[in-house]
């Protein structure tokens, strides 16, 4: 076995006794980036010297005998999303390819101070909004699986990095799915924490009131290491819970007794794969041959959750991708084109004599940040802000926005009565295996409803995560989803933890053409 | 419901935007075909229901009321498009 292909909870064990170094492990992990991301394209930038360095220093502290954090070692990617000081952060977006951040996140504070080795910045589509990664203005990113296929979307890289065995550990960011979706579809573990439970600070923002950190890893041991680590209130977050951070790893392999499994029958509906259903299906089976008391619970607001979220999320979208305007930081369209242009526009209406339309032509303050806009973003965040922009301009907020946020009410009071009978929903987190790379590019709302199993748990803020639980006929990973009460990680992990026990879909890894 | 291109134009402007001819086109249709989708949201019964604007719903949230270091003017400007060592530079907005 080589050691990519070990846990993160093998390899901190192995560190700690001295078996492997931090800067074996690193090396290790370079190579494999080295050997399989031309094809994959899992990350935007990898700082390889950076890495070794503070693999190095960790080495060092660790003969020295000093007091180290629980990623000690560790090689973490991390999602181009969270900033990380005086490096780039560029969202998978021209409009920020330059970005250098002033100051770290908290997160990627946190996995410092943990003494994490940050090992890469991972591709994601453009301000994570998309289902494929195809949005990001850089590169696609292939699934480890199938390289015609999608990883999966808008945390793909972060996915595919640990599919792939380039790095035991990623971060990722989950507005809708986009942590969970990917997870499922290149058959690793992927968590979304309860909203709030890890702070936003220094994320640079999609939908505020839906966007969540969490992590992705091999194993739900590993996740609970990687969620531990990051977890945690934040004063620089006012939406950050006050609450301590259990300790996940401590708990996890203590199974549940007297377990309450709710199914949601809307879930095998028309549209889910045959495999799949399956495939889930026989994963209720294993919890019922390990004690867990199925039952029916419905969320009849469920079916209105896409069409909530494309309200919702859109909306505070455009609210705050307003701040990309060519003036702070980020892009800036060429100014003097963008200013001649305007004139040349006018003179040739003041020409033909159209004095009235002259006169409404842009300012130039305005001309230029619609230049920047227009060539800085690209499609899909247009389509987002353009949609948001809509559902909030006069007239429309009533019958948009706020019935959305009365719909997203809906959604979680059906959760609370779930929740009031059962410990945790199962069920699939995508409709069906990856699709093809370019199935879904001109077909925006097809790509949408892809999240129609994973955007609920976002409109009600609760925990949800994704774990293997098959592979189809022509060798592509299913994921399982499991949801939890408001804060109920612990409950949500250890559930996890009892099925990926009694099966070994955790330890399929795709071949990478046969190349290891 | 389905959006007129100048509704569409409208909503660009609102959004700092500028579309093509043939992106314009594409966003009415892409649009309308949304808009259409979630208008799916007027069967639900939402008399008498508060809406919700977050999940978690803390309210006064207050900071001590503290100076802390905060950027310096050198790091704030360092990633603008164009500065003068003071300040943000931008197209004249008063005229020349």
């Amino acid at each position: 076995m080589s050691i990519v292909d070990r846990s993160a909870t093998e390899l901190r064990k192995l560190l700690a006794t001295g078996e492997l170094t931090s800067i074996e492990l690193t090396r290790a992990c370079l190579e494999r980036i080295e050997r399989h991301d031309a094809t994959i394209g899992a990350f935007l930038r990898v700082d390889a010297a950076r890495a070794l360095d503070q693999a190095a220093a960790i080495d060092r502290r660790r003969q020295a005998g000093e007091p180290l954090g629980p990623l000690a070692g560790l090689p973490v990617a991390v999602k181009d999303v969270l900033c990380d000081r005086d490096t780039i952060t560029s969202c998978a977006s021209r409009m920020l390819a330059e970005f250098r951040s002033p100051y770290d996140s908290t997160v990627v504070g946190k996995l410092k101070q943990a003494d994490a080795v940050l090992i890469g910045r991972t591709n994601m589509d453009e301000f994570a909004m998309g289902g494929s990664t195809e949005n990001s203005a850089f590169q696609p990113t292939r699934n480890p699986w199938d390289p015609t296929r999608t990883p999966g979307g808008s945390s793909g890289g972060s996915a595919a990095a640990v599919a792939a065995r380039m790095a035991p550990l990623a971060i990722g960011t989950d507005t809708g799915g986009s942590i969970r979706q990917p997870a499922g579809l290149c058959g690793i573990v992927g968590m979304k924490p309860t909203y709030g439970r890890v702070s936003r600070f220094g994320l640079v923002a999609f939908a505020s009131s839906l966007d969540q950190v969490g992590p992705f890893a091999t194993t739900t041991e590993d996740a609970a290491l990687l969620l531990e680590a990051i977890s945690g209130h934040d004063p620089r977050d006012s939406t950050s819970i006050n609450q301590p951070t259990p300790r996940y790893t401590e708990s996890i392999n203590k199974p549940l007794a007297g377990l309450k499994l709710g199914v949601v029958p809307e879930h095998f509906g028309a549209g889910l794969d045959p495999e799949v259903a399956s495939s889930v299906r026989a994963a209720i089976e294993v919890y019922k041959s390990l004690g867990a008391e199925v039952k029916e619970v419905p969320l009849p607001h469920g079916k209105y959750g896409v069409a909530a979220y494309y309200v919702i999320a859109p909306s505070e979208a455009s609210s705050n991708l307003a701040r990309y305007d060519g003036v702070h930081f980020g892009f800036r369209a060429d100014q003097s084109a963008a200013l001649a242009e305007l004139a040349a526009e006018r003179q040739e209406l003041i020409a033909a004599g159209k004095t009235a339309a002259a006169d409404n032509v842009d300012a130039p303050l305005v001309r230029m940040y619609r230049s920047t806009r227009e060539a800085g973003f690209g499609a899909e965040v247009k389509r987002r802000i353009m949609l948001g922009a809509y559902a909030l301009s006069a007239g429309y907020y009533d019958a948009y926005y706020l019935k959305a946020l009365k719909v997203r009410r809906l959604i979680r009071r059906d959760f609370d009565e779930a929740f009031q009978q059962v410990d945790l929903i199962v069920g699939p987190v995508t409709a069906g295996p990856a699709f093809k790379l370019g199935e879904m590019v001109d077909d925006p709302l097809a790509m949408y409803l892809v999240d129609l199993y994973t955007v609920s748990a976002n409109l009600a803020g609760i925990p949800a995560l994704s774990l293997p639980c098959g592979v189809t006929k022509a060798g592509l990973p299913i994921g399982l989803q499991l949801q939890a009460p408001p804060l109920a990680e612990e409950r949500l992990l250890r559930g996890a933890r009892m099925y990926e026990a009694a099966t070994d879909w955790h330890t399929q890894r795709p071949s990478l053409g046969g190349a290891r | 419901m389905a959006l007129t291109r100048a509704d569409v134009e409208k909503v660009a402007l609102l959004a700092r935007l500028r579309l093509t001819e043939a992106e314009l086109e594409t966003m009415t249709d892409q649009l309308s075909q949304i808009v259409g989708y979630v208008d799916l949201l007027g069967e639900v019964d939402t008399a008498d229901v508060e809406p919700m604007a977050h999940a978690v719903e803390v309210t006064n949230v207050f900071a001590a009321d503290v100076v802390e270091p905060s950027l310096t003017r050198e790091a704030a400007l360092a990633n603008a498009p164009r500065h003068n060592g003071r300040g943000y530079l931008v197209p004249a907005v008063l005229g020349e």
